[in-house]
């Protein structure tokens, strides 16, 4: 039953491999989305049988994220149906079945509790995400892939090598060696230390990669700027809160090693750089994509900022990368609307887009509020959350800083924003074919209800889902 | 341990060096080759009886980077049409003396380290970390895509053999998924590195520029 999470995306993956027709193939999106949606609410909620075998567990910090990638998923199908009907010109065989086994392996990294396993699930989803940035063959797009895939897999290679030196750290210390996840957390006291900080800065280093920490995220801007706007979508939301929960194992360890106060200010700084970086990047910005790359590498450093301050804000955490998934589902699909009907992302070209794209204007503008922390969307409850943790636990230099980029981010961001959206689209602007219509407003207009949702109240089922997750990294084993 | 270990390792170290020296690309396939197949062999000598997972991953090692990605190597570069490597970044003398220097850091640095007392004497933790060393060499100062790509096989190379001294916590699955995932990841850069020809007639990965602030 719980094998069907992983195995039917694959299989589905599988199938569109196989079918001829272009036409038909995107609807096994949907298909196999609402099948996996329909599984996960079950395993998430009514978790009967958490355990598959000893190597695929679904423990509570995982929960979380396997519900965000299934629902954000499910959304960007619906979306990618129509996006594929106005890209008739580009086969979408490899498009359809890497999107589906990227399915497949992400619900497998919130399985695994090998970190082996978990390795070989986030390296697969990173291989097959990189067909889907390179969907449009251009030049750009084909830098972009380069520079992901090399990028990435150095990364990546980092985070095997960190958990070598995990499995190292028990055999030091006189143990069977073993990455199983379990197994680790029991024995984390006696963890040969020199071994464990070791594993740490390297699974940090790594599959801060993939999330895209400062100073590794150089590959983000490229390839969120060059991938469909749905692909983007999927990273931003779905690829890196998995490479997130593969940080938050090594953080569980390292807590249940004593070794919270040593991993504390790593975690702090990285995640104000990111922040900071992203702010510089972003004030200026020409390009909007790459703009919403940047947004991106800002929250995966608050969400390792929540991690840094620890136990008092992984509540906040958790919810923040929920909220955050979901609005960068809203304004990555509302600016996939803006480039189809301007043909261009640079806001020297992209201006108006409230006259000629009103819903996805709209929808655009409402997800730059929610991103940046304004009331009354989700990330404002969240981000308010983790400045709050971070004041009551003394953090105050740290929360200052908080405060300041998120100031920072909100003004260079709101500059671009408000460029696309207001005033008239210039004589010389390319038209396109695209109209809006109900099949690519609804996916982001359903994303930002649930952003808005979030804001206002939080449903209970999963505020406790939440706080089980937060709980469950509090205490050690 | 096995005597003939420390020997083959020995080999892996002067071939790093090797790779480094020369600019012709056949040339450097043929030693990732040969220090691929050398890899595959190691896990039968690390352990004194070992079993049939050894066997396999053994096989599966010596089938994937002996014979499979070696001759996807060798397609792209017939594809391309490209033999030399020509202006990297630091000259071939001088990063074969870096490399040098590296592998005797390596030695050093080895020895620092808090190991197990059974793994003091063979030298695969310094072969790792030299090889690791040598892949981040390849990567970051060759220009050819397909050269970079080599790079990434080397210090993939280099984290193998730190994980011969954990064959107990590696299941034979897991190993066959990480062997697997390093060979597609190096299948998709070899269809990539044809488009990139194809894209910006050459194989000069300083002509991917156009991306940036």
């Amino acid at each position: 039953m719980n094998a069907a999470l992983i195995g039917i995306p694959l299989l589905t993956a599988l199938l569109a491999a196989l079918l001829p027709s272009d036409r038909m193939r995107p609807w096994l999106l949907p298909a196999t989305a609402l099948i996996h949606f329909g599984l996960t609410l079950k395993a998430v909620f009514f978790p009967e049988q958490t355990a598959f075998s000893k190597w695929l567990v679904l423990d509570p910090a995982a929960r979380p994220v396997l519900l965000l990638i299934s629902l954000l998923f499910l959304v960007i199908s619906f979306y990618t149906v129509a996006y594929l009907r106005y890209r008739k010109e580009r086969p979408n065989r490899v498009f359809c079945a890497c999107l589906l086994s990227c399915l497949g392996t992400m619900s497998l990294v919130t399985w695994s509790n090998h970190l082996g396993v978990m390795w070989v699930a986030i390296e697969t989803t990173a291989l097959s995400t990189a067909p889907l940035i390179y969907f449009n063959h251009n030049p750009r797009s084909i830098e972009a892939t380069w520079k992901y895939l090399l990028i990435g897999s150095v990364g990546i290679a980092m985070a095997l090598l960190g958990s070598f030196f995990l499995a190292y750290a028990s055999l030091h210390s006189g143990m069977e060696p073993s990455l199983l996840l379990n197994k680790l957390l029991l024995d984390a006291p006696t963890l040969s230390k020199p071994w464990l900080h070791a594993a740490f800065v390297l699974m940090l280093v790594g599959y801060g990669t993939k999330m895209g920490l400062a100073p590794m995220h150089t590959w983000k801007p490229d390839a969120y700027g060059a991938a469909p706007g749905a692909v983007g979508a999927l990273l931003a939301g779905g690829v890196t809160s998995c490479a997130f929960l593969c940080i938050l194992r090594i953080y569980h360890i390292c807590q249940a090693s004593g070794d919270g106060p040593y991993i504390a200010p790593i975690l702090l700084f990285m995640g104000l750089l990111s922040m900071v970086m992203a702010g510089i990047f972003m004030v200026g910005q020409q390009d909007y994509k790459r703009m919403l790359a940047y947004s991106s590498v800002e929250h995966m450093g608050i969400l390792i900022f929540g991690l840094g301050l620890g136990a008092p804000a992984l509540f906040g955490t958790f919810l923040h990368l929920i909220n955050n998934g979901l609005t960068k589902g809203v304004l990555f699909l509302s600016a996939a609307n803006i480039h189809r009907s301007y043909d261009s992302t640079t806001t020297a070209v992209v201006r108006g887009a409230l006259r000629r794209v009103p819903w996805s204007a709209t929808l655009f503008l409402l997800g730059f509020f929610a991103i940046t922390g304004s009331p009354p969307f989700g990330p404002f409850i969240s981000e308010f959350s983790i400045l709050n943790a971070g004041v009551s636990s003394g953090h105050f230099v740290s929360s200052g800083l908080f405060l300041l980029f998120l100031l920072v981010i909100f003004i260079g961001m709101g500059a671009t924003v408000l460029n696309v959206v207001q005033g008239r689209a210039p004589e010389n602007a390319p038209t396109t074919p695209y109209r809006e219509g109900i099949a690519t407003i609804a996916p982001p207009l359903i994303l930002m209800l649930l952003v808005l949702l979030l804001g206002l109240c939080i449903p209970s089922p999963l505020c406790n889902l939440l706080r089980d997750a937060a709980h469950f990294l509090e205490v050690t084993p | 341990m096995n005597p003939l270990l420390n020997a083959l390792l020995v080999l892996v170290l002067a071939l790093n060096l090797f790779m480094l020296g020369t600019s012709r690309i056949l040339t450097v396939i043929r030693m990732v080759t040969l220090q691929g197949i050398l890899l595959g062999v190691m896990p039968l000598l690390v352990h004194e009886h070992a079993g049939l997972s050894a066997a396999l991953a053994s096989a599966a090692a010596i089938i994937l980077k002996g014979i499979v990605i070696p001759f996807m190597f060798i397609r792209a570069m017939r594809d391309v049409q490209i033999k030399r490597e020509v202006e990297p970044l630091i000259g071939f003398l001088p990063s074969m003396l870096l490399g040098a220097l590296a592998t005797g850091f390596a030695l050093v640095f080895a020895a620092k380290l808090p190991l197990v007392g059974e793994h003091t004497t063979p030298l695969l933790v310094p072969a790792s970390l030299s090889t690791m060393f040598i892949g981040f060499i390849l990567l970051t100062t060759r220009a050819k895509a397909i050269t970079q790509a080599m790079g990434y096989l080397v210090l993939e190379n280099g984290i193998f053999l730190f994980g011969l001294m954990l064959v107990d916590a590696m299941p034979l699955i897991v190993e066959l998924g990480v062997l697997l995932d390093v060979f597609v990841g190096i299948f998709i850069i070899c269809i990539i590195v044809n488009h990139v020809n194809r894209a910006f007639s050459s194989l000069d990965t300083r002509r991917l520029a156009t991306l940036k602030e």
